[in-house]
């Protein structure tokens, strides 16, 4: 029973942590229409970003500056932010897809450099031993997992708010005129390079945030932990959820991330060891065949994104459907 | 140095071929196609099950260590991979093109490349493999330049079917038709073309040489079911270099990548290889992304 109860705790983590990164991706795909294809680059730049800010000095590694972790979390974040600042920066300007492309090769870079560049990254072995948040201030792990549960969680809440307060703001609007219709939106002196850049970047920020915390909760860093898979379970997250909408997004993830470790648990028992890859490639079938799908016959996901109408013409609506009332 | 050179004009002339298939691909049908370099994948392994499947004997040419049954087998695949270029098109491209914004037909195709790779990783296995096991000895062709007589005669073969498809686009009433879609489609439509005869030779003329190239790939390097997934910076940073739509553009742009690649081995660790057509991309992106040469009105 205690078994049980601590894997749902360590699942609850992984789970929000993916929540607050399909957040991102909704932010730049479900309200601005930014196709980000490198999704696992942002994440993962957070991730390195914080391990080198709050490792240990040790002499074979560049880095180790032993920050206090939540300066290495805002760190790794404003890294990542700068990442999509270059790629935003080269892309915004023009055709939509080149975005795309460049936020795919930018995923393959970080990859290369997560695996070669031992001195910063660790390599293939990662950096280990990185210290975990307050640790030393628990008893026991299990109760440290259950609070860093509820600190990860009012994260994504804080984060949640935010986003949900800044896409109902004006600010918010002209993100969506802009996913619309860019050249109407220009024609009211919008300058949707301006705002998609600003939305882009946000939306990096928040990736890096979630790789973060990730590492505030694992303790080390390895190349197993951003592969290029993830970004696709990311995407059929947002999609499955409903793009636009942020619950929607967090849905997704429950049924994505609960559909993923329940095949892979099911793989592990039953397939032979001899044909795990071939299992491994079962499961991102399914996660191709969940995007696909749901883009052919359920564009708006489980939730979908709530038609938005001026409170004038609500007001207006309540008026004439109520005329006693007004 | 003379080596270098050598092996980046080798690569560059599969990537080429790719980048013709996909550069049409954003041209006419007008996105960015993330599935196409998984065609190469696909047609690659094709071509082994055809030579597995009927336990074709290895008779080679001369130097060269595959003979006709390869050929057949590639043709073979060539036209399995169109069958499934146009299955594609038909149970996901047809339904959302028009209905949906344009970029999420990028987004599917993301998702299709995941399950296309999947699908020959499940079929094959992630294990590397070769057609053939026979060795060859490189020939020395000049003081510190070793090739071998696969590597010559893919780089000829690359060529000339560039330059058909080349011919085909410019002398043949089909490829007008193609270049008039990609200039402006409705200007073709009320000219009397077909919008979708176009799309379908698109996929026709992408799908079977990106099977080749796949092929290609397999008999210079070896056959591993990322290969889609490693040549699509490549593939899209020739096409872009090249001027979006335009042929001969993606030709030039491949050998380009391929080159630079490879020369860039000499200056930084081998590791970082795969991530030159990314800071190509990126320069010319800043520079010139118009590309080197005038792409297509489509392509813009």
């Amino acid at each position: 029973m205690l078994g049980i109860a601590l894997y749902l705790v360590f699942f609850l983590i992984v789970v929000t942590i993916y929540a607050i990164l399909v957040m991102g991706l909704n932010l730049q795909w479900g309200f601005t229409g930014l196709f980000n294809a490198g999704v696992v680059a942002f994440y993962a730049i957070g991730a390195y970003g914080t391990a080198i800010l709050i490792g240990p000095e040790r002499p074979e590694l560049i880095g180790g500056f032993e920050l206090p972790f939540a300066l290495g979390l805002l760190g790794g974040a404003a890294l990542a932010a700068l990442a999509g600042l270059v790629v935003a920066l080269a892309t915004l300007r023009l055709r939509e897809e080149y975005l795309a492309i460049a936020t795919f090769g930018i995923a393959i870079t970080v990859q290369l450099v997560a695996l070669n560049f031992d001195a910063l990254t660790g390599g293939a072995n990662g950096l280990i031993g990185l210290p975990r948040p307050m640790f030393g201030y628990f008893e026991t792990p299990n109760l440290y997992n259950v609070c860093y549960l509820v600190a990860v969680l009012a994260i994504a809440g804080a984060v949640y708010a935010l986003l949900e307060r800044a896409v109902r703001s004006p600010w918010g609007r002209v993100l969506r005129a802009i996913r619309e219709d860019a050249t109407a939106a220009r024609s009211l002196g919008k300058n949707p390079t301006a705002i998609r850049l600003q939305a882009f970047i946000l939306g990096s920020g928040i990736m890096g945030l979630a790789g973060g915390l990730y590492v505030g909760f694992i303790g080390f860093v390895s190349p197993i932990d951003f592969l290029p898979i993830l970004t696709f379970q990311i995407w059929a997250m947002l999609i499955v959820g409903g793009s636009g909408n942020n619950k929607g997004a967090v849905l997704g993830v429950l049924v994505v991330w609960g559909l993923w470790t329940i095949s892979g648990t099911l793989i592990s028992q039953v397939v032979p060891p001899s044909l795990q890859s071939q299992a491994g490639a079962g499961q991102a079938i399914i996660i191709g065949l969940v995007i696909v799908l749901t883009l052919l016959f359920r564009p708006r996901g489980l939730i979908g994104e709530e038609s938005v109408v001026s409170k004038h013409v609500r007001a207006a609506r309540v008026a004439r459907d109520n005329p006693s009332s007004s | 140095m003379l080596q270098a050179i050598a092996d980046g004009l080798l690569t560059g002339a599969i990537i080429a071929l790719g980048a013709i298939g996909l550069t049409l691909t954003m041209g006419i049908l007008r996105f960015a196609n993330f599935a196409h370099a998984e065609m190469m994948t696909w047609g690659a392994y094709m071509a082994l099950g055809v030579l597995t499947l009927f336990g074709l004997p290895t008779a080679p040419f001369g130097p060269l260590t595959f003979g006709w049954p390869l050929l057949v087998a590639t043709l073979v695949a060539a036209g399995l991979t169109v069958a499934l270029a146009l299955l594609i098109d038909r149970l996901v491209f047809r339904p959302l093109r028009g209905r949906v914004g344009h970029l999420t037909l990028v987004f599917a195709s993301f998702g299709v490349a995941l399950l296309v790779r999947n699908v020959v990783l499940l079929m094959f296995g992630g294990r590397a493999t070769y057609y053939s096991n026979e060795l060859q000895m490189s020939v020395e062709v000049m003081d510190g330049l070793r090739v071998m007589p696969d590597q010559i005669f893919v780089f000829c073969f690359a060529l000339v079917l560039a330059g058909a498809v080349y011919l085909f686009l410019q002398k043949t009433p089909l490829g007008l038709a193609m270049r008039a879609v990609s200039e402006n489609p409705s200007l073709a439509g009320v000219c009397g073309i077909r919008l979708g005869k176009v799309v379908m030779w698109t996929w026709i003329v992408g799908g079977s040489l990106a099977a080749v190239a796949g092929v290609l790939y397999g008999v210079t390097v070896q056959l591993r079911p990322e290969i889609g997934f490693h040549l699509l910076l490549p593939l899209f940073a020739a096409a872009i270099l090249g001027g979006v739509g335009n042929v001969v553009g993606a030709v030039i742009g491949g050998l380009l990548i391929g080159l630079i690649e490879s020369l860039s081995v000499l200056v930084i660790p081998s590791g970082y290889k795969l991530a030159i057509p990314f800071l190509v991309l990126l320069v010319v992106l800043f520079v010139r992304p118009s590309g080197l040469f005038r792409g297509t009105s489509g392509g813009r």
